[in-house]
C-alpha cells in the first residue's frame, strides 16, 4: 500500500509570538518551527500501516526552504521519500489554493490512501484534508483514531463527541484526518538520521497562485481580556499563603 | 443570492445544543446585513419540529431516507442542492465534529473556503477566529462571490428563548445510494469508566506544562492535599501518562466543580468547554498571555514547578 503524509509545518509550541507591525501576521524572524502534532500521529499511523501490510510511505509539504527540515526529520523516523513543494507564498493562498497544490503533487502519485492531521496547531482552519480529498474526488473520514485494512478497503474508528466512537468503513484510495494520541510516537534513532540522508527528497515547485482567495485573513492582534482576573503575585510562599487564604475564604474548600 | 441559512446539526433526531447558538449567530448576522434568517435540519423526515419556537423566515426540513444516518456523501450533497435553491449569502453551522466532516467539502464545491470556528461576527461582516489555539485572534472577510460558508465555535453566541415560529418548507434532494461512499457503524463508547470526574468537588488538573510523566507526582500531591480528583488535558492522556477517563474537554468528561485548579494548560477551547462550568477557577501558567487566563478567578504567572510544591506545603500547613 502507497500512503501519503501530508504534513505542515509551524511554529514551535512554546514561541514567543509577536505581531507584525503592520497587524496583518506574525513575526517570522526569531520563530523556530516543527512539525504540527497530528501530522506526527499521521507520519506515525502511516509508518505503522506500512509494518503491517507493507509499502511505502511518501512525505509531503508545501512551504518554503525552512521546511525541508521537518520532511528530513520524517526521514529520519522511517518514511522512505519525501517530496517538498516549494511556494514562498503560502500566505497568498487560502486553504483552497493550498489544498490544490497538495491535490496537484498527489495525483501524480497515486497513493491509494493519503493522511493529513485533523488540524494544525497554527492556523487551525482544520479542513485541507477534506478539501483535498473533494479536490482528489476521494471519500474522506475525519478526526481518525485507527485504521484498519479489511480486504480491499478500510475499517476507521472516528472520535466523536464526548467520548463516542464510531467505526467506518471505506473503500481505497482515501484520505483521513488524524487525531493526536491514536498511537505511540516514535523517535528518530542515530541509524535512522543516518539513513535520511541517503533518502530522496523531490522538489517541486507550485503552480503560481490564482490570485482569486475566497476568504482573506485581514488583521491579527492579542485578544482583548473580557474577564477579570485576579493575578495574585510575590514569591512562590507568598503565592501560596495568598492561594490558601483565597481557598478558605472565597472558594471554601478547605 | 439572500439571506442566512443556517444549517441545524442534529444526530437520531436530537438537536445539537450548539446548533441553538449557531442560530443565534445567525439571527445577529441577518440583523447586521438586513436579511431573513432561515433554518435547515437534515433527516429521513420530519425535521421542521427540531427548531422548536425560532422566529424564522423559513424552515427547511432536508428529507432523504439515505440522511437517516450521517454520511459525507449524503449531506454535502444534499446541501449543495439546497444552497443552490435558496441561494443564501451566508450559510452558518456550529462547529461540531458532524460539520467538520463535511462543511470544507460543501464549500470546496462552490469554490469557496470554510471560515471555521468563528468566535465572533463584526460589521462588514468581518468573521474572528482564533490562532495558535487562541493565543492571537484573527479578523477573516469573504473575498470570494459565492455564498460565504461560516461555522461558530461553542459557547461565543448565546441561544435564546424564542417565541416565534416558521413556515416548514419539506426539500427533497436527489441522492442515489451509489454516491455515499462510507459505510458508517453504531456509535460505541470505550469500556465503561471508573472515573467520574463530573461528581468531584475539588478537580486540580495538569496540562503538558508538567513537561515529564515523572513530573506528574507533585501535582498529584497537590491534589492529595486538596481531597481533589486528578485530571488532565489531552496531551498528557495522548502520552498514555493518565489514564484517557481523566481527560477533561470536548472529547474528555464535562466537568463543573467547585474548584478547578489548571496547572500548566494552555486553555485552548477544546479544553475550556469541558471545565467552563465551574464554579472557581485558578490558573498557573508562566506565560501571561495564556488563553486559560481567560476563565480564571485568580491567577499566577510562574513556575508551576516553584509555586505546586509551595502551595502542596501551605494547603497541607492550613489544614492542621
Ligand atoms: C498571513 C498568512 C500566512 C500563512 N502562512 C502559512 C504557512 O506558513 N504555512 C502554510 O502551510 N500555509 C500558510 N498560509 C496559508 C493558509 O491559507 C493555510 O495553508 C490554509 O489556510 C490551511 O491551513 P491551516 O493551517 O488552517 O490547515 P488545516 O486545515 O488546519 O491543516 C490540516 C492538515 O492539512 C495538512 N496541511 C496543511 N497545510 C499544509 C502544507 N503547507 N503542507 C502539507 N500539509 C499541509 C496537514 O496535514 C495539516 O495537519 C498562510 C496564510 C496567511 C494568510
Ligand atoms: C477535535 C479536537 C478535540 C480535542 N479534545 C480535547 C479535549 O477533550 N481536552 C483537551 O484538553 N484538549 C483537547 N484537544 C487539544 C487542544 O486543542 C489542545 O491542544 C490541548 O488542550 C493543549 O493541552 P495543554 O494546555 O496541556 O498543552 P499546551 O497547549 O502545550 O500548553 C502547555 C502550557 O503550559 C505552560 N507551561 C509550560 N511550562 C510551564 C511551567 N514550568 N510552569 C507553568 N506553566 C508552564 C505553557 O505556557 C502552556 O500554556 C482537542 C483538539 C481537537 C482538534
Amino acid at each position: 500500500m502507497k500512503i501519503l503524509v501530508a504534513v505542515k509545518q509551524v511554529p514551535e509550541r512554546d514561541a514567543q509570538i509577536r505581531v507584525t507591525a503592520d497587524g496583518k501576521w506574525i513575526d517570522e524572524g526569531d520563530l523556530s518551527y516543527t512539525i504540527n502534532e497530528p501530522d506526527a500521529y499521521a507520519l506515525e499511523e502511516a509508518l505503522q500501516l506500512k509494518e503491517k501490510n507493507g509499502g511505502e510511505v511518501v512525505v509531503v509539504c508545501a512551504g518554503p526552504e525552512r521546511v525541508t527540515s521537518t520532511l528530513r526529520e520524517a526521514l529520519a523516523k522511517g518514511a522512505d521519500r519525501a517530496i517538498h513543494i516549494e511556494a514562498d507564498d503560502l500566505g497568498e493562498r487560502d486553504t483552497l489554493g493550498v489544498a490544490q497544490i497538495l491535490a496537484d503533487a498527489v495525483k501524480a502519485e497515486a497513493p491509494d490512501l493519503i493522511l493529513t492531521g485533523l488540524q494544525s496547531d497554527d492556523l487551525g482552519l482544520g479542513q485541507t484534508g477534506v478539501v483535498m480529498a473533494e479536490l482528489l474526488g476521494i471519500p474522506h473520514a475525519t478526526i481518525i483514531m485507527q485504521v484498519e485494512v479489511v480486504g480491499a478497503g478500510l475499517k476507521v474508528k472516528r472520535e466523536l463527541e464526548d467520548g463516542w466512537f464510531q467505526h467506518v468503513e471505506m473503500p481505497l484510495p482515501a484520505l483521513l484526518t488524524i487525531q493526536s494520541g491514536g498511537n505511540k510516537l516514535r523517535y528518530a534513532t542515530l541509524m535512522g538520521i543516518k539513513k535520511a540522508k541517503t533518502k530522496e527528497t523531490k522538489t517541486v515547485t507550485a503552480a503560481a497562485a490564482s490570485g482569486a482567495k475566497a476568504i482573506a485573513l485581514e488583521r491579527v492582534y492579542l485578544p482583548e481580556k473580557q474577564k477579570k482576573t485576579e493575578m495574585l503575585t510575590g514569591t512562590a510562599t507568598e503565592i501560596a499563603a495568598k492561594l490558601v487564604e483565597k481557598l478558605k475564604f472565597e472558594v471554601r474548600v478547605i | 443570492m439572500s439571506g442566512v441559512l443556517v444549517v441545524m446539526d442534529q444526530r437520531g433526531g436530537v438537536m445539537n445544543r450548539m446548533s441553538f447558538e449557531a442560530l443565534a449567530a445567525g439571527k445577529q448576522l441577518a440583523a447586521k446585513l438586513g436579511a431573513e434568517c432561515s433554518a435547515a435540519v437534515l433527516g429521513e423526515s420530519g425535521g421542521g419540529g427540531g427548531v422548536g419556537n425560532a422566529a424564522l423566515a423559513r424552515m427547511y426540513s432536508v428529507e432523504h431516507a439515505l440522511l437517516k444516518v450521517y454520511t459525507a456523501d449524503g449531506y454535502v450533497g444534499a446541501l449543495e442542492q439546497l444552497v443552490k435553491k435558496v441561494e443564501p449569502t451566508h450559510v452558518l453551522f456550529p462547529h461540531t465534529y458532524q460539520v467538520r466532516d463535511f462543511a470544507p467539502a460543501l464549500a470546496t464545491r462552490f469554490k469557496q473556503v470554510l471560515i471555521s470556528d468563528v468566535i465572533a461576527v463584526h460589521d462588514g461582516p468581518v468573521f474572528v477566529r482564533q490562532l495558535l489555539q487562541g493565543k492571537l485572534n484573527a479578523d477573516y472577510r469573504q473575498t470570494g462571490s459565492g455564498p460565504c460558508f461560516v461555522s461558530v465555535q461553542a459557547g461565543s453566541f448565546r441561544a435564546e428563548a424564542e417565541s416565534g415560529e416558521a413556515a416548514v418548507e419539506v426539500f427533497v434532494p436527489a441522492i442515489d445510494a451509489a454516491q455515499i461512499r462510507n459505510k458508517p457503524g453504531e456509535l460505541f463508547r470505550e469500556s465503561t469508566q471508573t472515573v467520574d470526574l463530573s461528581a468531584a468537588p475539588v478537580i486540580v488538573s495538569v496540562g503538558r506544562g508538567i513537561g515529564e510523566e515523572s513530573n506528574i507526582g507533585i501535582v498529584q500531591e497537590l491534589a492529595d492535599a486538596l481531597g481533589a480528583e486528578l485530571a488532565a488535558s489531552r496531551p498528557i492522556c495522548d502520552n498514555g501518562w493518565l489514564p484517557m477517563e481523566r481527560q477533561v474537554g470536548s472529547s474528555g468528561q464535562t466537568v463543573s466543580p467547585k474548584l478547578y485548579l489548571a496547572v500548566g494548560i494552555s486553555g485552548a477551547i477544546q479544553h475550556l468547554v469541558g471545565m467552563k462550568g465551574s464554579k472557581a477557577v485558578i490558573a498557573i501558567n508562566k506565560d501571561e498571555h495564556a488563553p486559560i487566563f481567560e476563565v480564571a478567578d485568580y491567577g499566577v504567572v510562574g513556575d508551576l514547578f516553584e509555586v505546586v510544591p509551595a502551595l502542596t506545603k501551605a494547603v497541607l500547613a492550613a489544614k492542621q
